[in-house]
């Protein structure tokens, strides 16, 4: 295997565990105005996520560097391109990690408030920026032949990107309520457990939009390895629900990873082996190969990569173990 | 403005507004993993607190510099498109190995320790804190070496237009990466002791919990000594790597326009960048070259040759870089070190013999040098930076040619403007939390009280 090819995956993978972990923690907070009434049951919501969201975030600054060092030009064109869009993720992650810090640690009411509706509008941005921005990945944007994008800021926003930015935010928050019906009981879980199906439902709805969307606006739906990955997402998506219905959230949390995995998969596999597609010229497209750094770059990166990863996943999964309990009372340090 | 000039204000504002943050994050975790390994130690529950308290200023603190952080990451792509193809092949490694090595360490046992006094034993909490503290200093390792890689390049060849890596331990042998590295991580430790000396000192003014903080100052007082000596000592080494490796740096730091032999050491300037002269100056014969070879002979090159040999060397162009702003931020950046090392030396003069209640002067001192440690950070950055121009990788790219061609000058603005009101409001907020905390001392350590609900609860959406 090469190792651009070998890169590619493991950025994918990177992505992958960035949206299915910190997809649940931008869910909590998307949910929070739906399912925390009190100022105590919005302290729960923030302690399920407290002792996790920043080690999930470290996925996203990982894949970022990655891509910095293993494609640089992908990197320098996507970061460029897409500057506003991804200024407002920077402003949202930026208000929802000081909110998730700051906020009980003042007794003040209108303090807390605030760094509430941080938290919440914080993690809504952020999950539908992503979505349409991975989007437009392989939906194809302006790219000239110098690898520049040339368009604007409101060329990013169409039906599809629309949709898929949607889409995320849906999914996370599907994948959020599971984690907080994990984390939580008593009322909290009573109100989460009425947002399942209906969620759902416009979940269901809006894959089938993308689907349609895929196929009008992309070619991912002309090779096989998306066709299977977008068969499976719905297949486990479409199958979720029965497991929330018999109470398995646990097993059903499992399938909205999968969920979630398969559709960052049908995007990736739907570009490879271009990385961004140029709407102007196929020719312009950046690609796993006009893209790389060299050799030796690769090679050093891949080692490190190799040794670090599983070790990582290892204490992080760890952690998740000392945090497997529902939230106590007791000891709310959020 | 142009696009290159907003390009770098803005990188600016965001990177000097991180570097407040992170040199505290680096010194005050190993200070908290300091005081909890005494309480594991000694079984005092009085170190517990200890860690505790300071911890939580950490944390308040720490919140803060992951955020500011991945503004950095993102902005090298974001403004600086043309640079991030260029070193992206080098430049990368270091970030991304920052974020496998030390990111994900230090975010996943903060985490535990945050969150599992009660959940873990006693010796995995104290080594959750040693590896946050660990990872906090690694990660500035590894931005270190990438940046050492913009201001000394090794390890490379050129292909094509961009920068490849030949080896990977080229980068980390590169001597100048090994001064700047010793030099900022002793400067984070002495902010993190001065942090604690500050605050500590506060306390014994007011009388308030004199044992604790009595030996909260004795721990900051040990800690900073030791990092004051370290941060003078390799400042004072650097600079004579410089002279030899970097010396368009120097005498810019020292304003020296002729060479001369020996040369002599401007106490202050009027600098004169246009003509290439200083219109007015007090100097010290012979003290610049003591400083840079030990003895007071030996010639020191001026700025005027060396933008001669620069010329020859890469063509006709300005390769001195802005000489007023760099020439006093080594002042300060040296001042401020030299008063913060005097007073940890009288302070732990005083505990010893002491006396140090008796001379609340002193104390007071020891109080308002808080600020102090983090200006002299941002100096020491601004000389570090500025020395640097017009380069943004030494001799092999400039910062005029490494700029996103394709962002325009309007969305610059849009997003400087927006960063600098999120920033203002935060700083605004951090500072509150610090300051309440750090006044209200380590009581109610366990409790977070309940929302005020007199005028009922505030909801923005209910």
């Amino acid at each position: 295997m090469g190792l651009e090819i070998l890169w590619f995956l493991l950025v994918t993978v990177l992505f992958v565990a960035f949206f299915f972990l910190e997809g649940f923690t931008y869910g909590s907070g998307i949910l929070l105005p739906l399912v925390a009434k009190s100022d105590l049951e919005r302290r729960i919501i923030f302690n399920t996520v407290g002792p996790v969201w920043g080690g999930n975030q470290v996925w996203m600054i990982t894949a970022g560097g990655a891509v910095f060092a293993a494609f640089p030009n992908w990197y320098a064109t996507l970061f460029s391109g897409f500057y506003l869009p991804l200024s407002l993720i920077l402003v949202a992650l930026i208000l929802r990690g000081i909110a998730l810090e700051f906020r009980s640690k003042d007794e003040n009411s209108l303090w807390r408030a605030l760094w509430d509706y941080c938290f919440f509008i914080g993690s809504l941005i952020a999950a539908f920026v992503w979505g349409v921005a991975m989007a437009n990945l392989l939906k194809g944007v302006p790219i000239d032949a110098n690898m520049h994008y040339v368009g604007g800021f409101f060329n990013l926003f169409t039906p599809f990107t629309l949709i898929m930015g949607l889409l995320f935010v849906l999914l996370f928050s599907y994948h959020g309520a599971l984690f907080l019906a994990l984390k939580t009981t008593g009322e909290i879980l009573s109100r989460i457990k009425k947002i399942f199906f209906p969620l759902w439902l416009v979940i269901i709805a809006n894959y089938f939009a993308m689907i349609l969307f895929l196929f009008l606006e992309t070619d991912a739906l002309n090779k096989t390895a998306p066709s299977v990955a977008l068969t499976v997402g719905l297949l486990v998506l479409g199958g979720v629900n029965f497991l929330v219905g018999f109470g398995r959230f646990g097993f059903a949390f499992i399938f909205s990873s999968i969920g979630i995995t398969a559709v960052i998969a049908t995007i990736f596999t739907g570009l490879f082996p271009r990385v961004m597609v140029s709407s102007l010229d196929p020719e312009w497209s950046l690609t796993i190969f006009n893209s790389a750094s060299g050799p030796v770059t690769l090679k050093v990166m891949a080692i490190v990569a190799i040794i670090l990863v599983p070790i990582i996943i290892a204490y992080q999964a760890w952690s998740y173990w000392i945090f497997r309990k529902p939230v106590d009372l007791n000891e709310l340090e959020y | 403005m142009d696009q290159v000039l907003l390009a770098r204000w803005q990188f600016g504002l965001t990177t000097g507004y991180h570097f407040l943050f992170v040199p505290l994050t680096i010194g005050l975790s190993l200070l908290v993993a300091i005081m909890e390994t005494l309480y594991v130690k000694k079984g005092k529950e009085s170190y517990k607190k200890m860690a505790q308290f300071w911890g939580r200023l950490f944390v308040i603190n720490f919140a803060m510099g992951v955020v500011t952080g991945i503004v950095i990451v993102f902005q090298f792509g974001m403004n600086w498109s043309e640079y991030s193809r260029f070193v992206g092949n080098i430049f990368g490694i270091p970030l991304a190995i920052e974020a496998l090595l030390a990111f994900f360490l230090e975010s996943t046992f903060l985490g535990i320790w945050l969150f599992g006094w009660d959940k873990v034993s006693k010796k995995v909490h104290l080594l959750s804190a040693w590896l946050v503290a660990i990872a906090s200093s690694l990660s500035s390792l590894w931005i270190l070496v990438a940046n050492s890689f913009m201001q000394n390049p090794v390890g490379y060849e050129l292909v094509g237009n961009r920068a490849e890596l030949v080896g990977f331990g080229k980068l980390l042998a590169n001597p100048y990466f090994h001064n700047q590295f010793t030099h900022v991580i002793a400067g984070a430790f002495v902010t993190g002791a001065v942090f604690v000396i500050s605050i500590s000192a506060y306390h014994l003014l007011k009388k308030n919990r004199v044992d604790f903080f009595k030996e909260s100052l004795r721990i900051g007082l040990i800690f900073g000594l030791i990092s004051v000596i370290i941060v003078g000592g390799i400042g004072h080494l650097q600079g004579q790597f410089l002279v030899k490796t970097k010396p368009m740096k120097m005498s810019a730091a020292e304003a020296l326009w002729e060479t001369s032999d020996p040369a002599p050491f401007a106490l202050l300037a009027i600098i004169d960048q246009e003509k290439g002269q200083n219109k007015f100056e007090i100097t010290i014969p012979a003290m610049t070259s003591f400083m840079s070879y030990n003895k007071f002979s030996g010639e020191v090159k001026g700025l005027n040759d060396l933008q001669k040999e620069m010329e020859a060397l890469h063509g006709s162009g300005n390769y001195i870089p802005p000489v007023t702003p760099i020439f006093w931020s080594f002042r300060f950046m040296v001042g401020i070190g030299s008063l913060i090392g005097l007073l940890v030396l009288l302070a732990v003069y005083a505990t010893r013999k002491q006396i140090l209640e008796e001379y609340p002067l002193l104390l007071k001192l020891l109080f308002f040098i808080l600020p102090l440690p983090f200006l002299a950070n941002l100096f020491g950055w601004i000389m570090a930076e500025m020395g640097r121009q017009p380069w943004i990788v030494s001799g092999l790219l400039k910062v005029d040619n490494a700029v996103s061609p394709n962002v325009s000058p309007a969305a610059i603005w849009t997003t400087m403007i927006g960063f600098s009101v999120v920033y203002i409001l935060l700083a605004i907020a951090d500072i509150y939390l610090l300051a309440k905390f750090a006044k209200q001392g380590p009581e109610d350590m366990d409790l977070i009280k309940e929302p005020n609900l007199a005028e009922g609860e505030v909801s923005l959406w209910a």
